[in-house]
């Protein structure tokens, strides 16, 4: 049923109520305006599918009054968004007999407003320096870092290549390929409790070594 | 389907869409709120003595005219807040209650004059003064808080302008229904008093009344 009523709204948008206007107040300038003021008074009612289409509608509108009120580009989607808010809570005080138009004007106008305060505040403390960006360093990527850790690593190698071969084994399979004493018993054949030792062996040797050369 | 780049936004609008009535016109919702001030009278004339008020506005011309300028400007300022809550009406809306104001200031200036130049008059002591300034302040609030409710219906565009219009309309008003308890000759002690309370029920309007009339955001998840 919302379905055929809102082809009825979308396809006859003039209704009769239009017509009763004072003639001091601002009327419905034209086919447009008549439309969305249509729309509007449906979405007054709670009609979704006309009232998605009105704000569709409008936003190239709220763009252009945006843009004449002086909003730079990169703020006029902001204003379309605050704008579109302020219609959803101001739609109670639309009043049929007035211009749609000239309402939504105002709204979009005072919301271009409060865009251009905003973006003159940012302004004073945000400065568009792409150069600066591109060249500040990124402290997680120190070149002299990757440098140590080239070197550390040269020393460890050497280190534990000096190490008596059962110990070095242990090593290898325990702290630098991260194997569970399990595993590593079954690859090297020796006990669980012979590859604890020779570790801690070699863990005693290589802190001496490396402590000595720091 | 037409899309465009707020479809989410304009989908979720849709989705919070319900039915409202549309908002009465800016005259019918002043004359609720006069109703109130004129509740108020009504009460505080059934404890006081109509009469001796009379007869004291009576006295003299700047008295009822002071009186008058106040009543018509609670009443200008309250029609020109709740045309200023519609979007499409004019900030000069605003000018609407000045002329009154102004009125309102000189005949009570004009009595300032009298008192100074009449020797018999009946000027209001410190104690006296400081029982008008807790009058317009005690009955501002309510008043101001009831506007506010009212006002926070439409769309205030204009937050502090509104509030600063409603402001002088509860004030006027309530230095209006002053003249009920206040059996004083104007001095320039007791109408410095005045703009006192009047000025701080504008003031306190315009800072605090801004959280009140905005309300909380729409969709503020969305």
């Amino acid at each position: 049923m919302e379905g055929v009523s809102t082809m009825v709204v979308l396809a006859a948008p003039i209704t009769t109520g239009l017509t009763m206007v004072n003639a001091q107040t601002p009327r419905p300038v034209d086919n447009r305006d008549r439309r969305w003021g249509t729309w509007m008074v449906a979405a007054q009612t709670g009609n979704r599918t006309v009232y998605e289409t009105l704000l569709r509608d409008c936003t190239p509108f709220i763009k252009t009054v945006a843009r004449r009120q002086g909003v730079s580009p990169n703020y006029i989607d902001d204003v379309v968004q605050e704008t579109l808010l302020t219609v959803h809570r101001a739609r109670r005080t639309y009043d049929p007999n007035r211009s749609f138009s000239a309402w939504l004007r105002t709204i979009a106008q005072r919301r271009a407003i409060d865009g251009l305060r905003r973006q003159s505040r940012n302004g004073v403390w945000e400065t568009h320096a792409p150069f600066a960006y591109e060249n500040h360093p990124d402290p997680g990527r120190d070149p002299e870092e990757a440098t140590n850790q080239v070197e550390r690593t040269v020393r460890l190698d050497s280190a534990v290549s000096t190490l008596p071969a059962s110990q070095r084994e242990a090593v290898q399979h325990l702290a630098l390929r991260e194997q569970s004493l399990t595993e590593a018993a079954a690859v090297t054949g020796r006990t669980t409790g012979a590859l604890k030792v020779n570790l801690h062996r070699a863990l005693k040797t290589l802190r001496a070594q490396l402590g000595r050369q720091d | 389907m037409v899309t465009n780049s707020y479809d989410r936004l304009i989908q979720a609008l849709g989705a919070d869409l319900t039915p409202v009535r549309r908002l009465a016109p800016p005259g019918a919702r002043t004359l609720i709120w006069l109703t109130i001030v004129g509740a108020i009278a009504l009460a505080l004339a059934t404890v006081s003595d109509v009469g001796a008020m009379s007869r004291r506005l009576m006295a003299a011309p700047d008295m009822w005219l002071a009186a008058i300028g106040s009543l018509v400007t609670a009443v200008l300022a309250a029609v020109a807040a709740f045309q200023l809550i519609l979007p499409d009406r004019k900030p000069a809306w605003a000018l609407l209650p000045l002329p009154a104001a102004v009125f309102w200031v000189a005949a009570s200036g004009i009595g300032c004059l009298r008192s100074w130049l009449v020797p018999e008059t009946h000027p209001a002591s410190l104690g006296e003064a400081e029982t008008c300034l807790a009058f317009i302040l005690g009955i501002s609030v309510p008043l101001s808080a009831l506007l506010i409710v009212m006002l926070r219906q439409g769309c205030p565009l204009r937050p502090n302008l509104i509030l600063v219009i409603g402001g002088l309309a509860c004030a006027s008003a309530a230095a209006t229904l002053l003249n009920f308890i206040h059996p004083y000759d104007a001095t320039a002690t007791d109408l410095t008093v005045h703009a006192f309370a009047v000025a701080t029920v504008i003031l306190a309007n315009a800072i605090f009344g801004g959280r009140l009339l905005m309300g909380k955001d729409v969709l503020a998840s969305v």
